[in-house]
């Protein structure tokens, strides 16, 4: 079967995999709502742009105010569903639901391309220290909202991400290379000094220190479509980007040397990836915090499955990604206690991972 | 034509996979790793069609001169230019369609299916958003089949054998199609077979149309299938030229330092290098009229400065090599021998001067002459599986005031074509002889010396009868 069967196949099966895992998520909750209503629900909550008028609302372009365009949305589908539960499964349970389908996406994404980048089955997400830039930049503003100047947690985050992403490839990159060790001990410095700076904000952070930790452990609790419409237009743009690069993956496999060899302009490849995935996982990272081992162990079972050719790598772990942190998150929320999301994935992802060790199953990338 | 201007897969009137073979020009490169230089103005050019061999001690600068024409190293000055495209010059997408390359390790430790890893061999040729094209299908295909990999075509390529992987990697580059192959090391992890698998694949590649640059660290192989060596040796081009005038026992030593000898091989119609273990025989000067007699007095070993070998066969071929290719620096002559005898072909390919005769010949008085002239000529005569025969069994007599060494692998009787009295003759000229066997030919011609050089000095009476 040719590889683009392949990956249609397999794609479609994980689809459909990741429907039937929202639907079933979508129903588990302290009040059970029975699967065909959930679908109905879901059907239900699809709405289309129906018309555009010129709203009230303007915003000022070079001092000139012009008006906003305002959607007007109607729903496709009118199925008669009890409204109690049309407003928990639509409006309190799905924007969790997808905002943790976007996240498991993003950064099983991220981490196949980071494993298939540095050739290293350690990489994941945040190997280069996106997560914990994050991180700083999230408690900053929860700890010190008065000295960052977006007020914005999202925004906070993100920038913070990106710019310890972008450091540590300007201190990884000499005379226009950048060589995969050098960027990996800079990542695993960088991680090292933020987290310094993350234990010192801690530690003076009074009232908001549980939030903060909270926030570190990975969460998807009251989540809204609000952070869905911030997460999910940059992972799609972004793993599109990722997806036209997978050949380029493929070659760089063999090697740097090789890969000039077989026509891919290395440096530039590297950048554009590190680039991207590093983009990919911030916006990820922003809305649900460091969420750990979706990044890593997702790749490596979908390797374990389909072998290490990433054009089908890249798309079906993306897929299962999101799959994962539904059912983990589902996990996370359906117990007698909420506890945040990172810590399931750890829990479930840790173990699995071992086992795969121990069967010597996982031994490269 | 401008190079710029091909357009790939357009030119496929001339058949095959419409590659036309291109030069390679390297031009006054100089590269240093840090404070180590490791090429220093080389200059190689090769013609369209040509399959050259790199070849040198390790450390040379093969690899260095392979990666750099490759692109993958930029030099520290001079230029490199493949199709007259500077390859420095150009995106590596464009100096990956003129210039594939077979490196001596591939990362392979992942299952992709061979089919998978030739096909990489197309990425130079398509666009980032487009489905491979019938054309990289057809190529691919060939590829496989030209390699004879089309039967692991599913396999997954860190499940075949060594040979195995080496041709995928092979069909890889061909799969590219490109003017112009590099190869490093093609055979370095082969097994014997294995290796002239290979190469005969590689020369059926050049003689379809491509021009093939391969470092071979093999001197017989490279002497086989390139059409021409170049001998690096400390960075730069030491010799280069067809496999006959570079490999000689002058140009390895100065780049191996090591003692060989360059001898044609009889199956193969190619050079034959054989090194012989360092026999820590010098001179302490490196001229060859300088052995003074201080040197001697001084307690280093009396070196002769010409022995003559008289014999026949693999002794007298395996002494007068031997001997050649010592750093003592001895002139060695040989003769009377029959042309066609080994020991003549041997002397012929690596220079030594020798009296051929007619086989079965009676020995001229000018050919006597000539030989005993020698014989006076040299501090030690050797005789090596001597043939006695009617015709030259006189040249015993011209032995008598010469240090002799004598080397036998057969017995006289076997070589003696001319009766008891000249076997005796024979004998009494063993007796007074230093024997040896042809592996200790250089210390039997230093202790025969020594021994004339004593017996010499304190007139005393000789021992001999």
């Amino acid at each position: 079967m040719t590889y683009s069967a392949r990956t249609l196949s397999w794609s479609a099966g994980l689809t459909a995999l990741l429907v039937a895992v929202v639907v079933a998520s979508a129903a588990l909750g302290p009040v059970r709502v029975d699967p065909t209503t959930v679908a109905l629900s879901i059907l239900n909550a699809i709405v289309v742009p129906s018309s555009v008028t010129s709203g009230s609302a303007t915003v000022p372009v070079f001092g000139v105010g012009v008006p906003t365009p305002s959607f007007q949305y109607t729903s496709i589908f009118a199925f008669d569903v009890p409204n109690t539960h049309q407003i928990i499964v639509a409006d309190i349970r799905l924007p969790r639901i997808a905002l943790a389908a976007t996240v498991g996406f993003a950064l099983a994404a991220a981490g196949t391309v980071m494993q298939g980048f540095f050739r290293n089955p350690l990489a994941d997400p945040s190997i280069i220290g996106v997560s914990t830039g994050a991180a700083a930049g999230a408690v900053a503003a929860i700890a010190f909202p008065m000295l960052v100047p977006f007020g914005s947690l999202h925004l906070s985050a993100f920038a913070g991400a990106l710019l310890t992403a972008f450091l540590v490839y300007s201190i990884a990159t000499e005379g226009g290379r950048t060589p995969v060790a050098t960027l990996l001990l800079a990542g695993v410095a960088m991680q090292a000094l933020l987290g310094a700076v993350i234990s010192y904000m801690l530690v003076h952070s009074g009232d908001s220190l549980r939030q903060a930790v909270v926030w570190m452990m990975g969460h998807l609790s009251n989540s809204t479509w609000g952070d869905v419409a911030f997460a999910l237009p940059v992972t799609l743009v972004g793993v599109l980007v990722l997806g036209s690069y997978t050949r380029d993956l493929n070659v760089l496999l063999l090697g740097e040397e090789d890969a000039h060899h077989l026509g891919t302009e290395v440096e530039r490849t590297k950048f554009l990836l590190l680039a991207v995935a590093s983009i990919v996982t911030a916006a990820g990272v922003a809305v649900a915090g460091v969420i750990g081992f979706v990044g890593l162990v997702v790749p490596h079972i979908m390797r374990l499955i389909i072998g290490p050719d990433h054009r089908i790598l890249l798309p079906t772990s993306a897929l299962a990604g999101a799959s994962f942190l539904v059912v983990t998150d589902t996990i996370a929320r359906a117990g007698p206690a909420e506890v945040p999301v990172g810590i399931i994935t750890a829990f479930v992802g840790a173990p699995f991972f071992l086992f795969l060790l121990v069967r010597r199953e996982v031994n490269s990338v | 034509m401008n190079p710029f201007e091909r357009d790939d897969g357009e030119s496929d009137a001339n058949g095959g996979d419409g590659v036309e073979p291109a030069a390679i020009t390297v031009e006054d490169c100089s590269l240093s790793f840090g404070e180590l230089s490791v090429l220093e103005d080389v200059s190689v050019r090769v013609e369209p069609g040509e399959f050259v061999g790199f070849v040198g001690p390790n450390g040379a600068g093969k690899t260095t001169l392979l990666r750099a024409i490759s692109g993958a190293l930029e030099p520290d000055s001079g230029t490199v230019s493949i199709d007259g495209v500077d390859i420095h010059d150009v995106s590596s997408k464009r100096s990956s369609q003129l210039v594939s390359v077979v490196p001596q390790d591939t990362t392979l430790s992942f299952s992709f299916p061979v089919r998978d890893v030739v096909e990489m061999g197309r990425h130079p040729h398509r666009s980032r958003f487009s489905s491979p094209t019938r054309e990289d299908h057809e190529a691919v295909e060939r590829a496989l089949e030209r390699t004879r990999t089309t039967d692991l075509a599913e396999r997954p390529i860190d499940a075949v054998s060594g040979g195995q992987r080496q041709r995928v990697v092979l069909a890889r580059a061909v799969a590219q199609e490109t003017p112009a192959m590099l190869l490093d090391e093609p055979t370095a992890s082969l097994d014997i077979n294995h290796q002239l698998e290979t190469l005969e694949l590689v020369r059926e590649l050049v003689d379809e149309g491509r021009t093939v640059v391969a470092a071979i660290h093999d001197l017989d192989l490279a002497a086989r299938y390139c059409d021409r060596l170049v001998l690096l040796a400390d960075g730069t081009v030491h010799e280069s030229g067809p496999p006959s005038s570079v490999l000689t026992t002058e140009t390895l030593g100065e780049a191996f330092d090591a003692n060989a000898v360059v001898t044609p091989n009889p199956v193969t119609n190619s050079e034959t290098v054989t090194t012989l273990p360092d026999d820590g025989v010098r001179r302490h000067s490196s001229s060859r009229t300088t052995a003074s007699p201080t040197d001697r007095e001084s307690g280093s070993l009396p070196l002769p400065d010409r022995v003559h070998v008289e014999g026949t066969g693999s002794a007298a071929a395996g002494a007068i090599a031997r001997l050649e290719a010592s750093e003592a620096a001895i002139d060695v002559t040989l003769g009377p021998v029959s042309s066609g005898d080994v020991a003549a072909e041997t002397a012929q390919s690596i220079g030594i001067d020798a009296i051929e005769v007619e086989p079965f010949a009676r020995l001229s008085a000018a050919n006597r002459e000539r030989a005993e002239r020698r014989i006076h000529a040299a501090d030690v005569t050797v005789l090596a599986d001597f043939v006695v025969g009617a015709g030259n069994q006189t040249l015993l007599d011209a032995l008598e005031d010469s240090a002799l060494v004598v080397v036998e692998t057969k017995p006289v009787a076997e070589r003696n074509f001319a009766g008891t009295a000249a076997r005796e003759r024979y004998v009494a000229c063993r007796e007074r002889a230093v024997t040896s066997s042809v592996e200790g030919i250089l210390e039997a011609v230093v202790e025969a010396t020594a021994d004339e050089s004593r017996s010499r000095s304190p007139p005393i009476d000789s021992a001999d009868d």
